[in-house]
């Protein structure tokens, strides 16, 4: 029997079984304080890898790898003199002489032990648990299972409707599985839910094709006849499936417990105290395996309070210890927000529940108040979590709720602000519980000089675990830098102490006409990525000059700097302007014919235009050329410009048009196209209510009426969508013209870089009836100026790609290479569905490999 | 050992406070001209690693925190243009020294 020796040193020996989150979690805390002088440290782990983030175990699947998921690489073990060992399974403690013994047969002694061993997925019992492609969803080797039997098969079911179970379905969903849910419970995620909550879950999961069979239990697993298992339920039915992933539950890893003999729950899990000590004094349990008040705790938040009260004991800091944690949790399920908070389901005697429900939008929030209804003791939220912060906060630190406390779940009418300013807040409100950060940690850190969030991030670690504390962290952060006098920071980077709106007014005012001029007046240094776009687009917006002048070329994006949008294998697409949607057969023959000789891909895109992909940067000015021949324009897809103006056939075809749509869309689309723009401006134009060009998505949304036109503003698609408000009815078309004018280049004056017009009316005081005010009261007195500005642009209009292909000295800047003429060998096209795509890796290798 | 320098191209071919590609001994590679710089021309691989594109010369330069930087064009990541090190991940670009001789640019051999 070999025996490993701890280094020749006279330090005690502290051990840590189990490599997990938590297991990592505290030898971080214990080298951060400096125990590692204290102790000789070693790590057993039974994974293969070191401890890497469980939480976020899913997106293994949707493009992380390993390394991107992995907590440490190793490096601050070995700085830090902590041995570490991988593939190394503790099988027994021998407590009398303190040693351990692992299953490869070595030995070693210890003076301090730390079981950090996690818990491990349940299994029901089932006859047939066992066979081939049934799975569990733990591991980093689990999910590499998962794939590869899922590549093969069509069907996957989970077994279990909690929290996981519902996030390995989503999973198998991802990997293009038809998928299944099947619970035991009369509801999905019996512990966090109650039933009204539960039965809108699975509507809206259902409603994204998951099938969920809810109060079914399943008898057996047997051969399936069409497909590989049939799982035989309770009530005489079954369900055929190629997959099955046991979802139902985790038990404490706890064998090494009952082994040696310690103090340990009735259903299991390692007996603590307060410092996480125990029955046996000289070794400590923390995390899932942990039993702490007959609870045992399946988050991440509470095993890392765990870990810092057993360093603290172990370097006999007594200020610190566990005394239990909220389990309050919320996510995004399969595309569906879930909140649960403190007691969701009014156990608590004498409580009181208010209740919303829309069945509409899919929505149902539950707040279960104390008996004199001054307290919140809990909530549930399915549907839209943007409430959760709010009422997390009221509930942990016992906030007297409002007067109407009903308006902490009631949609908010008129705009009404509800929710609680960060003010509010005790200064011992926990904000991040991952790692127990509080708001006076985070206004120590502020004073002590941490000045942004990224800073406080870096001092407090406050939004590093889950991330669901970024949006309120932010706010108190905000909220303390103004309590210190200090102002936020809305400088547009270090080489301008401006915002977007300062920077347009000085270039306006002092007639700034290059980017040089302005930061020798105004900023410092060199410039950079963000101010260089930024200037460059408002240096446009005022004057409208040709966008790659030489002094102005370096200030673009590579998009703008050759006219064209950049693509992953660096070719480019090209978009000519297709006004309203409207083309020739002419124009359409000469796409067709201009594709066919470079070999492009050919795509209609969502702008109702057609973009030619696959253009390397020498090909764009020939390409070009032929388009401008047959008399199209730049359609500005690289710009932060106008883009499209959708239309319908309207009035001229329509039997229910009730005005020119088509018409009045080209019109908008020719007068705006020049605008260079904060963000980027979308149109669209219906001819009836029917609104089939999606008017109300738009940034502007124009819909012929009996009376003329109704306009919309300020909507988009995209990440966040948000429809249009609507600003003025039945308009004559001058009416319109001049409002569009009057907005657009009020945004373009006041808007920050990269704002979409929806963001920005959000951000103004007083919102929609304030743009109003402004732009069709004048209350700024500003409309002159707004249109004055717009006639300038609309006068000086150019076609970027026409004066480029005039230039000389701009077309010398496409060439692929200086020295060379040959072409980029790693743009490789294989076909596809009759056209080219960019070959992947694989496939460059492969081809390389045949062709070397 | 004495550097050798390879003759790549004419100042005139390059973008003032920008890049442009270049092939030497076939490899690819982003030259950037910085006239505001101390060296005025800086040479890193074209390679994008991240975006596994051959784009760099594309990308738009910066001064940040006192070093010279290109933005990748496709996800932005920097890389500083002396010493070819990416400042938000743990990679560093081949690079090479690179002079401006008259009108004449040259880059060192490695
Ligand atoms: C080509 C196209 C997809 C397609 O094949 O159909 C497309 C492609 C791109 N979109 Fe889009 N979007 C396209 C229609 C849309 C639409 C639909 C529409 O316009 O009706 C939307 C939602 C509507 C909206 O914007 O409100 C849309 C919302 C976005 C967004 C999200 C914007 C937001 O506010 O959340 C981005 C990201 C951004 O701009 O920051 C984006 C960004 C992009 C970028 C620029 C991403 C990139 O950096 O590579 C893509 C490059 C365009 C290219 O290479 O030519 N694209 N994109 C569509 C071009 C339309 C056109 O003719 O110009
Ligand atoms: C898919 C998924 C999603 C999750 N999402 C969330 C979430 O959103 N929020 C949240 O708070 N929590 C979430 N969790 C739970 C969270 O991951 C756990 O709470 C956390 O990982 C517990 O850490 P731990 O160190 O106690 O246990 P583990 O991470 O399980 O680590 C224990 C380690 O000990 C090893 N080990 C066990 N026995 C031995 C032995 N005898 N010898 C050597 N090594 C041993 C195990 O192999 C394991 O590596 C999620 C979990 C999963 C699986
Ligand atoms: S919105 Fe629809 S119904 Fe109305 S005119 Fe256009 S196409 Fe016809
Ligand atoms: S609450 Fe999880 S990171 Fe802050």
């Amino acid at each position: 029997m070999t025996s490993i020796k701890p280094l020749s040193t006279n330090k005690p020996h502290l051990v840590v079984v189990g490599n997990g989150m938590v297991g990592h979690h505290f030898v971080e805390q214990i080298i951060e304080q400096g125990g590692h002088e204290n102790f000789h440290i070693t790590v057993f782990g039974e994974e293969p890898n070191l401890a890497y983030d469980r939480v976020h175990l899913s997106e293994y699947f949707t493009g992380k790898g390993a390394a991107d998921l992995a907590m440490t690489d190793g490096t601050l073990y070995d700085d830090n003199g902590v041995c570490y060992f991988t593939n190394s399974l503790v099988t027994e403690i021998n407590r009398d002489d303190k040693t351990l013994l692992l299953q490869d047969g070595r030995t070693l002694s210890y003076d301090k032990l730390v079981l950090a061993t996690g818990s491990y997925p349940f299994v029901p019992p089932i006859p047939g648990h066992k066979r081939d492609n049934t799975f569990v969803y733990r591991t980093l080797e689990d999910l590499d299972a998962i794939r590869n039997c899922a590549k093969t098969v069509t069907r996957g079911t989970v077994v279990g409707g909690g929290l996981l179970g519902l996030e390995a379905a989503n999973a198998l969903k991802n990997l293009g599985l038809e998928t299944s849910v099947v619970e035991f419970a009369p509801r999905l995620m019996p512990v966090q839910l109650d039933e009204k909550g539960g039965s809108v879950l699975k509507g809206m999961i259902e409603g994204i094709d998951v099938k969920v069979y809810t109060d079914t239990a399943t008898k057996e697993i047997i051969d399936g006849e069409d497909a590989f298992h049939r799982m035989n339920f309770a009530d005489g039915t079954y369900l055929e499936t190629d997959l099955i992933l046991f979802s139902a539950g985790i038990r404490p890893q706890d064998a090494l417990a009952k082994q040696s003999g310690l103090a340990m729950g009735e259903r299991g899990g390692i007996t603590i105290n307060n410092h996480c000590q125990t029955s046996d004094d000289a070794i400590y349990s923390i995390g899932e395996c942990a039993l702490w008040n007959n609870m045992i705790f399946g988050l991440v938040a509470p095993g890392y309070t765990m870990a810092k009260a057993a360093v603290g004991h172990l370097l006999d800091d007594v200020t610190v210890s566990f005394t239990g944690s909220d389990m309050s949790t919320k996510l995004k399920l399969l595309g569906c927000d879930v909140g649960s908070v403190g007691d969701a389901h009014a156990k608590t005697q004498g409580s009181k529940v208010f209740v919303y429900q829309d069945e509409i939008s899919q929505s149902y929030r539950k707040m279960v108040v104390s008996e004199d209804g001054k307290k919140l003791l809990g909530a549930v939220l399915v549907g839209d979590n943007s409430y959760y912060d709010t009422l997390l906060q009221y509930y942990l630190n016992a906030i007297d709720l409002p007067e109407q406390a009903q308006s902490l779940i009631l949609p908010a009418m008129d705009g009404a602000p509800v929710g609680l300013g960060v003010d509010a807040l005790p200064a011992t409100a926990s904000i991040c519980s991952c790692h127990n950060v509080s708001k006076q940690d985070i206004s120590d850190a502020v004073c002590n000089g941490a000045l942004s969030v990224g800073d406080v991030k870096g001092v407090t670690k406050a939004g590093t675990g889950c991330g669901g504390c970024a949006a309120l962290l932010k706010k108190v952060v905000d909220n303390e830098l103004l309590a210190l006098g200090v102002e936020v920071s809305t400088d547009i980077c270090e080489h301008f102490a401006y915002t977007r709106q300062d920077l347009y007014n000085l270039v306006k005012i002092e007639e700034i006409k290059s980017f040089d001029a302005l930061l020798k007046k105004h900023g410092k240094g060199h410039g950079c990525e963000i101010c260089k776009p930024a200037v460059g687009s408002i240096l446009a917006s005022v004057w409208n000059d040709y966008v790659l002048k030489k002094e102005h070329i370096s200030l673009q994006d590579t998009n703008d700097r050759f006219l064209a949008n950049m693509q992953k294998d660096g070719t480019y697409s090209i978009v000519p302007r297709i006004p309203g949607g409207e083309i020739t057969a002419e124009r359409l023959i000469v796409m067709g014919e201009v594709a066919k000789e470079y070999n492009l891909y050919t795509k209609i895109t969502g702008g109702q235009r057609i973009d030619l992909f696959g253009a390397t940067l020498a090909q764009l000015p020939e390409i070009w050329e032929k388009l401008i021949a047959a008399g199209f324009e730049t359609g500005q897809a690289y710009g932060k410009s106008l883009r499209t103006v959708k239309s319908c056939v309207g009035s001229t075809w329509c039997r229910y048009g009730v005005n020119d749509s088509m018409k009045m869309a080209i019109d908008l689309e020719n007068r705006y196209k020049g605008l260079r723009s904060p963000h980027k401006i979308k149109f669209a134009v219906s001819g009836c209510t029917r609104e089939c060009a999606e008017a109300q998505s738009k940034d502007i949304g124009v819909i012929a009426t009996e009376g003329g036109w109704n306009l919309y503003v300020c909507g988009n698609g995209g990440m966040k969508p948000r429809h249009g408000d609507l600003f003025a009815t039945d308009l004559d078309d001058e009416t319109l013209v001049k409002y569009i004018d009057r907005v657009l280049m009020f945004y373009t004056k006041t808007a920050d870089r990269l704002q979409r017009t929806s963001v920005w009316m959000d951000g103004l005081e007083g919102g929609l009836e304030y743009l109003k005010d402004v732009v069709i009261k004048d209350k700024l007195g500003l409309c002159d100026e707004l249109e004055e500005g717009m006639s300038h642009i609309v006068d000086t209009f150019q076609c970027e790609w026409k004066t480029t292909l005039e230039d000389p000295e701009a077309l010398k800047t496409f060439r692929q290479f200086v020295n060379y003429e040959g072409a980029d060998k790693n743009v490789v096209f294989v076909e596809e569905r009759d056209q080219v795509r960019p070959a992947t890796d694989l496939e460059k290798q492969q081809l390389i490999a045949k062709v070397g | 050992m004495t550097t050798q320098w390879t003759l790549v191209c004419k100042q005139a071919d390059l973008v003032a406070n920008a890049g442009v590609a270049a092939m030497v001994n076939n490899e690819q590679v982003a030259l950037f001209y910085l006239p505001e710089s101390e060296n005025k021309v800086f040479a890193i691989a074209n390679w994008d690693p991240i975006g596994k594109a051959n784009v760099l010369s594309r990308g738009l330069t910066a001064h940040l925190q006192g070093e010279w930087v290109v933005a990748s064009p496709l996800y932005k990541q920097h890389y500083i243009l002396s010493s070819g090190e990416c400042l938000e991940e743990d990679i560093c670009l081949p690079h090479w020294k690179a002079k401006l001789d008259g009108d004449d640019v040259y880059i060192a051999e490695h």
